[in-house]
């Protein structure tokens, strides 16, 4: 296989952080990945992208959304058990 | 620790299913404890709006209950339940919509290329340089700038971790649009976020 160029690499970026590439183009990939600084950059933060999104601390449920919820779905319960 | 602190182990969600359809009331709450949360993210996310966020956070959870005797069980809990969240929030998402006849899915094409712009190292740890609102505002603005039927792909595969095939079944897309969609929405976001995080 012949070495990657950078749009190879940025092609296969999205798999490789899947963990869905072949071994060999995997190897190939990180080679290119270990002097390549602007697309060693595109993956670093492309993966930062994913673990912001997945921060479980923000986006927090509001107390008072929560009440709300919970307060529909019991009325609605005891509507249906009546 | 003593042995009355240790806490009880955790039901399947199978199990709460069983015995809510049974009538535990109980057993039920307990699932919307376990997912109210996330679901809520995803229609902050999905809408970009408190208001809509809250609406598909009670339609789903109500549509849930009403339906839950007809749920066969052929997926998880939860896939189910986030089926049901991205219909009201894509429901939502169409009221918006000026032209109403368009469906979203046909906004989107996963042709063309995408060439990124942005090569400067993020700022370490990002988050913690914004308060929490603000790194909130910054992601949904980024999130609100893709396409719907992109934004829809990326929140369910990379955030609610459904896998490639059930995301395609809950979209009825085939896989490898998935795939392509997913990259793309990656590669968008990054781009945009970029602009906000960069060093310098």
């Amino acid at each position: 296989m012949k070495l990657l160029n950078c749009e190879d690499c940025l092609k296969e970026i999205s798999s490789y952080l899947d963990g869905e590439l072949d071994p060999d183009l995997k190897r190939h990939l990180e080679e290119h990945l270990s002097f390549c600084r602007h697309c060693q950059v595109v993956f670093d933060s492309t993966r930062k992208t994913i673990e912001l999104y997945c921060d479980g601390r923000l986006f927090p449920l509001p107390l008072e959304v929560r009440d709300r919820l919970h307060r529909a779905l019991r009325r609605r319960w005891e509507e249906k058990a009546r | 620790m003593t042995e009355s602190s240790q806490a009880l182990p955790r039901k399947d969600d199978s199990l709460l299913v069983t015995e809510a359809k049974a009538g535990n009331y109980a057993a039920f709450e307990e699932l919307v404890n376990r997912y109210e949360k996330k679901i809520y993210r995803l229609g902050l996310n999905l809408t970009g709006n408190p208001e809509d966020a809250e609406d598909v956070l009670q339609e789903a959870f109500l549509k849930a209950f009403e339906h839950l005797p007809e749920f066969r069980e052929d997926a998880r809990f939860y896939t189910w339940l986030v089926r049901i969240a991205i219909n009201e929030g894509l429901m939502k998402l169409r009221k918006r919509r000026s032209d109403k006849s368009v469906p979203i899915e046909d906004a989107v094409s996963e042709e063309g290329e995408i060439i990124p712009r942005e090569f400067t190292d993020w700022k370490p740890n990002p988050e913690q340089l914004y308060a929490q609102g603000e790194i909130e505002t910054i992601l949904q603005n980024a999130a609100q700038s893709l396409p719907p039927g992109f934004r829809t792909v990326f929140l369910l595969r990379d955030v609610e971790g459904l896998s490639t095939e059930e995301t395609a079944q809950l979209l009825n897309l085939t896989e490898g649009a998935v795939k392509a969609r997913l990259f793309r929405a990656r590669l968008q976001l990054r781009e945009e976020l970029s602009k906000v995080f960069k060093r310098g």
